[in-house]
């Protein structure tokens, strides 16, 4: 295309990558800095709309994987807490005592690995310093807290009596007895939201497709969870006592294939589509298969202790799998323009299409009528 | 429902309001904005290097080279608030422009048009306007030039989901990083629709200067870890001084105000852009029904906003956290009763 007389007069010049004229319109192309491998997930057909040189939209947060691994253990540390104070009532020393134990290692080792993953570490305590409602970050920080706290009294105690009351506690020993079935109640209150806040953590975002999935993502995670929690147990604690952790990791079980399954049915299909593919869908195809694998170990062998313990690592490991894979399909939603573009464009023009025309970003006469 | 599905005791989630009212504000000030023109931005840059002086900001990236036009900057980003976009178009693409335009217009919606002018006004204006549009533009190609800023939403993703209090709404109705509370956590950088705030990781503060200092040795980058973002200059606010980046700009195409009274300029500019047969003309940000219940800084463009890589439809996710709290809730009960039916089913 000539756009001025002289032009005819210039060398011909390759063809830049990042050019764009003419005919040689491309819908959608990766930019030059994409080199973490992203580029090869593109996994869809060419799409319809013009982007920014490819360039994403929306920024993936500065997670790396210490933040999956606590969306991880916090599950594990929620299921065991309930687990713990079920035991706890029901007179199931060993499985209470376990699931204190594994709870509270779950709590600090996920504590520490959410603190890691700060820009500035020696800061955590700020986390405390106010409560504030519409950030789940900050409500999860206080329920993660108040856990650890009822767990860690709870576990003080179990630890004192593992060792034959031989922690210099002197006459605080039958004050910290007397506070152990309060603290374990305690933990257990906290124990749900701890399991689901981190769902809310995700959704409570701009990205493609965390937001997409906040309607069903919590049952994923309260599942995730309950079938980690029972998984540990499993594999912790003699068969006699684990009855219930079974029966919790079943349902887990159950009520996470479905609550997946539900989840990406009702997503807008472009925002559900990074759970499918690439690593992301790989993880959680696993998991589906390994859920499957240890449900029915957990069901039809939970009272043979190796199949057990088998059954309990194999759900440990699905829950793993379910969290890296929605944290890391929800990064690669936001380093690709066309997931949050494709989406906002349909709901955008669902909304005209019914008639509610006032309420784009974009207005051709805009107003601004209650105050001015 | 006793609670008000658009709040959480009292904190406004979605919908028209006055923010800083909102944040309970004693000190009355006026909403301060940005009408950011792009019709007349010449890409100079201009408020990019005033932006990183008046704000100390570090360099941003290796300084490759894109060949995305003569935009090596990219994208906003921690050390980047203020972004010129460059956009080369082709004859179809200005005309697709131009009919989607027309199609916000017949919308149907905007019934309210712009002021009435006297004619002489709306004559002078289209003479000065004249001569601005017609200039570097030819109908066979046409180079889009937008700087792009923080938007300082009505309803902000990142200071909703801020965990720490380090982000704030000021009275004038912005929304600014206390950089000596946050504490990186990075949720906010999710939580902006529009891909804006981003925790700084690398950089540096300035050129070599010193004595004894190597060329191309750096100090140590400030704030490191820490989420940034255009601030609207609120040290310059305090002050009563135009930010640096509206002061710099040479043809005005970033104006800076009381925000009521840039919303009249920037419908008044359309709608002259529109009489002149520019129906690519629209704006960006200035309704406050949209997702984010309007901007702060608003934007006339040329094209789609994700041409510019805004996003065409941008909601605050916060919007939708009283959902999320129901469902969380039912999550928890059901995990709870699970629970309960393990226990009192394996007596």
């Amino acid at each position: 295309m000539t756009t001025s007389a002289f032009d005819q007069f210039r060398p011909p010049e390759p063809e830049r990558p990042g050019r764009r004229f003419g005919k040689l319109r491309r819908k959608k192309r990766p930019g030059p800095g994409r080199t973490d491998g992203s580029a090869e997930m593109l996994m869809v057909p060419d799409v319809e709309f013009e982007s920014y040189y490819g360039h994403n939209i929306v920024k993936p947060p500065p997670w790396e994987w210490p933040v999956a691994a606590y969306l991880f253990l916090g599950g594990v540390a929620g299921g065991s807490g309930l687990l713990g104070f079920g035991a706890q009532l029901t007179g199931r020393a060993v499985l209470r005592r376990n699931a204190r134990l594994g709870a509270m290692a779950a709590a600090s080792v996920g504590g520490v690995a959410l603190i890691a993953d700060l820009g500035r570490p020696e800061r955590f305590y700020n986390m405390f310093r106010t409560l504030k409602l519409t950030s789940p970050m900050s409500i999860g920080s206080w329920i993660l807290g108040a856990f650890s706290a009822g767990t860690g009294v709870a576990v003080a105690s179990e630890v004192d009596r593992l060792l034959g009351d031989r922690l210099p506690l002197g006459p605080l020993r039958k004050v910290l007895r007397a506070v152990e079935a309060p603290a374990g109640a305690e933990a257990a209150l906290f124990a749900g939201p701890l399991a689901v806040y981190t769902a809310v953590l995700l959704s409570d975002t701009a990205n493609p497709t965390w937001n997409g999935a906040h309607r069903d993502l919590p049952f994923v995670f309260v599942s995730s969870a309950s079938l980690a929690s029972g998984g540990l147990a499993m594999v912790t604690t003699p068969t006699r006592e684990t009855g219930p952790a079974r029966a919790l990791a079943v349902m887990g079980v159950i009520g996470d294939i479905a609550a997946m399954k539900y989840m990406e049915h009702r997503m807008d299909p472009v925002a559900a589509e990074p759970l499918h593919h690439g690593t992301p869908g790989q993880l959680l195809r696993w998991s589906e298969r390994l859920a499957v694998a240890g449900g029915l170990g957990a069901l039809l062998g939970g009272r043979h202790r190796a199949v057990a313990a088998a059954s309990g690592l194999a759900l440990l490991t699905v829950s793993a799998f379910t969290r890296f894979g929605v944290f890391e399909a929800g990064l690669h939603s936001a380093k690709d323009p066309r997931y949050t573009v494709e989406p906002q464009l349909r709901r955008l023009a669902e909304r005209r299409a019914a008639g509610i025309t006032d309420d784009s970003i974009t207005t051709a006469a805009p107003h601004w009528p209650s105050h001015s | 429902m006793s609670i008000d599905e658009h709040s959480v005791l009292g904190h406004q989630l979605h919908g028209p309001t006055d923010p800083a009212a909102d944040a309970h504000w004693q000190v009355h000030k006026s909403r301060k904005g940005f009408f950011t023109d792009t019709s007349i931005c010449i890409g100079c840059k201009a408020c990019e290097v005033a932006c990183k002086e008046w704000n100390r900001n570090p360099r941003d990236g290796d300084l490759e080279l894109t060949g995305w036009s003569y935009d090596n900057t990219q994208a906003l980003g921690a050390s980047t608030w203020r972004h010129v976009a460059f956009i080369e178009q082709d004859r179809e693409r200005i005309e697709e422009a131009r009919e989607s335009g027309r199609q916000l217009v017949s919308l149907g919606m905007p019934t309210v048009g712009p002021p009435a002018k006297t004619p002489e006004a709306a004559t002078d204006s289209a003479i000065a306007a004249g001569a601005d549009t017609s200039a570097p533009d030819t109908p066979e190609f046409r180079w889009l030039m937008a700087s792009d800023v923080c938007k300082h939403c009505t309803h902000a993703g990142c200071l909703d989901v801020c965990p720490t209090g380090a982000l704030f709404r000021t009275e004038f109705s912005t929304v600014v990083v206390q950089p000596d509370v946050c504490n990186g956590c990075g949720t906010c950088v999710a939580g902006c629709p529009f891909g804006v705030i981003q925790r700084r990781s690398d950089g540096t503060v300035e050129p070599t200067t010193g004595r004894g200092e190597q060329k191309g040795q750096q100090p140590e980058v400030e704030k490191k870890g820490i989420a940034q973002k255009c601030t609207l200059c609120y040290d310059r606010l305090l002050d009563d001084e135009t930010p640096a980046c509206a002061k710099t700009c040479p043809t005005t195409s970033i104006k800076y105000g009381d925000h009521t009274d840039l919303v009249d300029i920037a419908r008044d500019r359309v709608a002259q852009l529109h009489e002149q047969g520019l129906t690519e003309a629209r704006l960006y940000g200035a309704n406050e029904l949209d997702g984010v219940g309007g901007t702060g800084a608003m934007f006339l463009l040329l094209d789609e906003p994700q041409v510019y890589g805004l996003p065409p439809d941008p909601r605050v996710p916060t919007a939708d956290l009283p959902v999320m709290a129901k469902r969380a809730g039912m999550a928890v009960a059901g995990m709870v009763t699970a629970a309960a039916i393990a226990f009192l089913g394996a007596r």
